[in-house]
């Protein structure tokens, strides 16, 4: 792999994704497009994040890579392999001890420190795009801060089924101004989209990039009297007994029989390895 | 038990060591090499140059060994490479005007100067399988005559001298690169030429024959369809003069379209558009159709809300490699958002329970 350059990409294209990073930190919560390229693994299958990883590593950085809280399922281990191979870079499971982390559908359990970047893959960054298909509208809807449709949506939710129906991918105000979708995490993680990193956002097929400072402002659209709830599985963890955390779901036999875990290995891990 | 749901390290190279294995097929069966793909599989590695927007028949040929002859996941490859390429500068235009024509066809004139060329078609193959291939392929030469010295006119270029076809308005100015630049709509018609020229045959297939079935009906005649080689110039600075660093073989198909004028046009022809790398006049065609149609707006007609129509439908569905990433991915662990929309599920049936046990209770 020598015969690419560090981190994969060329300096120009890294210059500018830097440039979108910056101007999506600049102006938290707007989707900054820019010219993604093609990466040698398919797009949706965390192209943005890895492009965005590729601009922020430098040689000193020490990498995680999860997907579902997990240092050890197939998609991260292949994109540690791949920043392994073309940016020569140390990699960690330990939290506490990266510098960089991407992530896929979790924000980490453990609280991140302003010496962190935490990189999400996204796969539609578009707060709005279920409610209007068309780029050209949702663009002038954020521009004009029209979000009443969204509002129109968590209502009608409310209406037929007693409860906002949406599970993962919960819209966020950010900084009072744009409405963000915080990628496919599950709720529960909402309330940590507030934290000491930086967060940057990566969407490789749909060429955008956000940002949201540390210590940013970050609200979970809700309604006065249905206030937003950030849910969990109604269970501690079957291996460190942790009640703090999100859960994994594990089918253990046919007759029904489930256990539950933490979807953070890493935290798991941690808290067995203390008591032990 | 636990650990057996996560994947690892292990199982993703004992995949990749059996998807090699695989590909190899039976041992006993001789390695296709690259000069078998390319010379003999030719219309395959068009397409990969085509889709994968890189004229290099030796690598779209390892692309297409490496994919075990899957196209997309060749084109895919090339793309992948593609990106990683320094560019050095962009050539001039092609002079198709210049082409040397293999095949050169009109359904509009029965004969013009240039004459119509037939080359090395299916069109008007009986679709029988020719079993005597399956032991063994010699084919005597073909016929040959001299090739024509002079440049071949373009078919339009005989309706344009009557002013009866729209003249296209001509500009000088670098058009945006769809591969260095996001996407934003809307999109300028050299951009859309450039998505379609790289958009997935079978979809821009599919959306031209749409508007063949009256989405968007805007009967083409195929002004013309050529194939054939052309010289690729660039200018070099330190030289001051262009230079041919080489030729291409392109597929390039004009159509000929009704209009009927509008406030600002008479009533004249139009025309629709297609350029692709290779031998690949289906694509070629079809593109020239999907662009007639998304110029609806530049000349004034009306939106008759067909999909062909929707520039931000077609251009964003057209990319066969954006497609299969997106559609391939739900493929990856969702454990996490899955578990989050089943904790929600049982938490509305719980509710939906009490309220019908409230119901009941009070009746």
């Amino acid at each position: 792999m020598s015969d690419y350059n560090f981190a994969y990409l060329d300096e120009q294209t890294k210059r500018m994704i830097r440039r979108a990073i910056l101007k999506g930190l600049a102006v938290p919560g707007y989707q900054v497009p820019f010219a993604s390229r093609e990466m040698p693994m398919p797009y949706g299958w965390g192209t943005g994040g890895v492009q965005v990883s590729a601009a922020t590593l430098t040689p000193e950085d020490r990498l995680k890579v999860i997907d579902q809280g997990a240092d050890d399922t197939t998609n991260a281990v292949s994109i540690r392999k791949f920043f392994e191979r073309t940016a020569g870079v140390a990699t960690t499971e330990a939290t506490q001890e990266a510098t960089v982390i991407q992530t896929r559908h979790r924000i980490p359990e453990a609280e991140l420190t302003e010496d962190q970047i935490l990189v999400y893959q996204v796969p539609i960054p578009e707060p709005l795009r279920f409610l209007e298909p068309r780029e050209t509208e949702t663009r002038k809807m954020h521009s004009l801060q029209e979000y009443g449709l969204m509002h129109v949506k968590l209502y009608e939710d409310i209406s037929q089924h007693g409860a906002i129906s949406t599970a993962y991918a919960y819209p966020v105000r950010v900084a009072d101004r744009y409405v963000m979708d915080p990628s496919p995490i599950p709720k529960f993680d909402n309330p940590k989209l507030e934290m000491a990193a930086v967060q940057l956002f990566g969407a490789g097929r749909e060429q955008r990039i956000y940002a949201v400072p540390p210590y940013t402002r970050v609200v979970s659209l809700d309604f006065e009297d249905y206030p937003f709830e950030a849910t969990k599985a109604d269970h501690a963890c079957d291996l460190c007994g942790a009640g703090d955390s999100y859960l994994d779901e594990v089918i253990m036999d046919d007759a029904g029989g489930r256990m539950f875990v933490c979807s953070d290995t890493d935290y798991c891990r941690t808290r067995r390895e203390a008591t032990a | 038990m636990y650990v057996a749901v996560k994947g690892g390290e292990r199982a993703i190279e004992n995949a990749h060591a059996w998807l090699a294995e695989e590909r190899r097929g039976d041992t006993s069966v001789d390695e296709l090499s690259l000069a078998q793909i390319r010379e003999q599989l030719s219309l395959a590695v068009n397409r990969v140059m085509a889709e994968g927007s890189l004229y290099d028949p030796d690598l779209a040929a390892l692309a297409i060994k490496q994919a075990r002859g899957d196209l997309i996941e060749a084109i895919f490859l090339i793309r992948a490479y593609r990106t990683t390429l320094p560019r050095f500068g962009a050539s001039g235009a092609v002079d198709t005007g210049a082409m040397g024509c293999d095949r050169r066809i009109s359904a509009t004139f029965k004969d013009a100067p240039g004459g119509q060329v037939l080359g090395p078609t299916f069109d008007y193959t009986h679709r029988l399988l020719d079993f005597k291939l399956a032991a063994e392929g010699a084919v005597p030469p073909a016929p040959s005559a001299p090739p024509r010295r002079e440049p071949t006119p373009h078919i339009t270029e005989f309706l344009g001298q009557e002013g009866l076809i729209q003249r296209e308005p001509e500009s000088d100015a670098a058009p945006r690169d769809l591969t260095r630049e996001p996407l934003e709509f809307p999109a300028d018609r050299a951009l859309r030429l450039q998505s379609l020229a790289r958009g997935d045959e079978g979809f821009v297939l599919g959306m031209a024959y749409s508007t063949q079935r009256g989405y968007a009906r805007n009967h083409a005649f195929v002004g013309e369809l050529r194939i054939g080689r052309v010289m690729v110039e660039m200018e070099v600075p330190e030289l001051g003069f262009a230079i041919e660093i080489g030729e291409v073989e392109l597929t390039e198909c004009e159509t000929v379209n009704q209009f009927k004028g509008s406030k600002t046009e008479p009533p004249q022809f139009t025309r629709g558009y297609g350029l692709v790398f290779g031998q690949s006049e289906r694509k070629a065609i079809s593109m020239a159709l999907v662009d007639r149609a998304l110029r609806w707006k530049e000349l004034g007609e009306d939106n008759l809300g067909a999909p062909a129509q929707d520039e931000e439908f077609v251009l964003s569905h057209c990319d066969n490699i954006q497609a299969t990433g997106f559609l391939e991915h739900i493929k990856l662990p969702h454990y996490v958002d899955f578990q989050s929309e089943l904790e929600l599920v049982r938490k509305l049936r719980r509710e939906a329970e009490e309220r019908i046990a409230h119901r009941e209770a009070a009746e």
